[in-house]
């Protein structure tokens, strides 16, 4: 049986954050993902490989077993549903947070409210707790501007600096949740390379709590 | 519209040939294994009322179920999508033996989504299901047969999955959880988030040796040597926990010896954990990212249907075990007839078939001959007598 492992990371932000995690783990890629067209990235470990695909199918990738594991944030996990995968371990990076937000000092308004964002399932959760009924309408970019153009009354999107908003004349309102990034390992790896997986997990473990206290 | 008339919808699939016959014949030779082990062959209906179906099972089957209302009564019918809940009912309610009752199935179900990811919703469900004894002896059988069934269907090497459901419930109650606080609990241990469990644990302040207990449950996992370190993590959280564990250790005992098995232990796997009594059990194949084949321990599910019975049993989808399976190529076998109905010709094809050769007759002007339709012999008037003769490639 073949204990090789497949690690499913995002371009970007992931990618760099999680490097210095997986060197302490002793797995350096032979490539750059940002420099390269490779998609499967080779690392100094033959059996070990990095496959760099889009942040929001990191989930689907890791829950078929295409990869064993994956880093993602917290926002795609609630999106996905995390029932189908094992998330063992917060690597607190990429941290930022879910919010509601909405134009500068504009009163809620009566009725149903239009909500703009690319989370559906959080935001409907999100509101369904509160106990109001919302009009959801999914974007899959730039969401500032549906307020602005009167497609949407609020926004619900993931904020960093909050930079973005305020160049928009928004703000953030309401803290829905915390997002960092996850591990998330298949079920079926856990099981059959249990050995391998958890070592790594806890080599992972060991190098975030080193980074922990800055 | 007009050019996609032959589109399936997403998810129904059909077998062609070979497929088909290798499915065919694997469900045979798996009849025969089921009956060599004394389990007897029910045939439950496609189609029954909707309550029936849904006995003692979690939402997720209520979703999973297409329903239909029947026009005779009004009562709303569901086509089953998973056959369990089915054999549970004819165990209970119709055969109602005093002795154990082994029983086996097999049948396509339907499901309004796929139950995993991209998966098919028209499973070929065959299972085996032991009611009538509540000890770890039936599950061990079961577990046995469910190993014996993969590796007849032709998956040799395989990984099974043990967990006791009675773990997670016996420290739940043990530790006095509040059910909303179970529930969450429970949520977060089947995706083992650790930093999800620790928040909980530490709005909840539990007393010890819960909070450390339920700190570390999601890590025990692993080969045999987990159920030592769980003995000493779980002492003193009470009988039922230390029963579940004693279970556990006694089926580890027992299919040690299996060939082409490894055996891992996740004491925090809580699939099915409404439904589920005892022992859970999971296949899992390298080919493949999720379970193949699952059982356990589902006791008293009879009640409803007015018989509480210990009941124990797995089940697996044929189509997804034989799609791991390297399709066989058909023998090229058979006898091409030419066309005309003589009586002598009609005669020797009857004589042919009867001692069980493939006889295909040949149709007037039809394209293709012995080769082309799959045959290895051609019926030739040798001597005034019928007689295959062997085709030259």
């Amino acid at each position: 049986m073949s204990k090789s492992l497949t690690i499913a990371l995002s371009k970007g932000r992931i990618f760099k954050e999680t490097l210095p995690l997986l060197a302490h783990a002793g797995i350096v890629p032979r490539d750059d993902p940002e420099t390269s067209r490779k998609l499967i990235l080779d690392t100094n470990i033959d059996d070990v490989k990095l496959v760099i695909i889009r942040a929001s199918d990191v989930p689907t990738y890791v829950e078929y077993g295409a990869a064993d594991i994956g880093v993602a944030g917290k926002d795609v996990l609630l999106e996905h549903g995390g029932e189908g995968l094992y998330e063992p371990l917060d690597l607190n990076i990429a941290r930022c947070r879910l919010m509601v937000a909405g134009p500068v000092g504009q009163p809620e308004p009566a009725g149903r409210m239009k909500i703009a964002t690319k989370f559906v399932n959080s935001t409907r959760r999100y509101y369904a707790g509160l106990g109001k009924q919302v009009e959801i309408i999914k974007l899959y970019g730039s969401m500032e501007l549906a307020p602005l153009v009167g497609l949407a009354d609020r926004i619900v999107d993931l904020v960093d600096t909050g930079n973005t908003l305020r160049a928009n004349g928004l703000e953030p309102l309401e803290h829905i949740v915390d997002v960092s990034s996850r591990l998330v390992v298949n079920k079926a790896s856990m099981k059959m390379k249990h050995v391998r997986v958890k070592a790594f997990i806890a080599q992972i473990a060991e190098a975030v709590a080193q980074r922990q206290p800055r | 519209m007009e050019n996609d008339r032959w589109l399936l919808p997403e998810g129904i699939e059909e077998l062609l040939p070979p497929r088909a016959a290798q499915l065919e014949a694997t469900l045979r030779r798996l009849l025969d294994q089921f009956n060599s082990w004394g389990y007897e062959l029910v045939m439950p209906p496609f189609i029954e009322y909707l309550e029936s179906l849904l006995i003692g099972t979690s939402n997720d089957l209520d979703l999973h179920t297409f329903k239909l209302t029947d026009q005779l009564t009004g009562r709303l019918m569901g086509v089953r999508s998973d056959m369990t809940p089915q054999v549970a009912r004819i165990d209970a309610h119709l055969l109602k033996r005093e002795e154990p009752t082994r029983l086996c199935y097999m049948g396509t179900t339907l499901n309004t989504v796929p139950k995993t990811h991209g998966g098919s919703r028209t499973p070929m469900q065959v299972g085996a299901e032991l009611y009538g004894h509540a000890g770890v002896e039936s599950d061990i059988e079961v577990l046995r047969l469910m190993v014996a069934t993969l590796q007849l269907a032709g998956l040799n090497r395989i990984t099974l999955d043990l967990g006791h459901v009675g773990i997670f419930r016996g420290l739940a109650a043990a530790a006095g959880l509040s059910p909303q606080l179970e529930a969450e609990l429970f949520e977060a241990l089947q995706r083992k988030s650790k930093p999800d469990i620790a928040e909980l644990l530490a709005d909840a302040a539990l007393a010890e040796p819960y909070d450390s207990i339920f700190a570390r449950l999601a890590e025990l996992h692993g080969d045999e040597s987990v159920l030592e370190s769980a003995a000493t993590l779980l002492a003193g959280a009470g009988e039922a926990v230390a029963g579940a564990l004693e279970n556990l250790r006694q089926i580890a005992v027992a299919i040690r010896g299996i060939e082409g098995l490894e055996v891992h232990f996740d004491l925090a796997e809580l699939r099915g954990y409404h439904y589920h009594s005892g022992v859970v059990f999971s296949a899992f194949v390298a080919e493949e990212g999720q379970a193949i084949a699952q059982g356990g321990r589902y006791d008293d599910i009879g009640r409803v249907f007015g018989r509480a019975r210990p009941a124990t049993g797995f089940s697996t989808d044929l189509r997804k075990v034989l799609s791991l399976v390297a399709a066989t190529t058909p023998e090229v076998r058979g006898i091409f007839v030419p066309c005309g109905d003589e009586a002598a010709l009609v005669c020797a094809m009857q004589t042919l078939r009867q001692a069980g050769e493939r006889v295909i007759q040949a149709l007037p002007g039809q394209v293709g001959g012995a080769s082309e339709m799959g045959c290895d012999r051609e019926l030739q008037r040798l001597n005034g007598t019928w007689q295959p003769v062997t085709v030259n490639k």
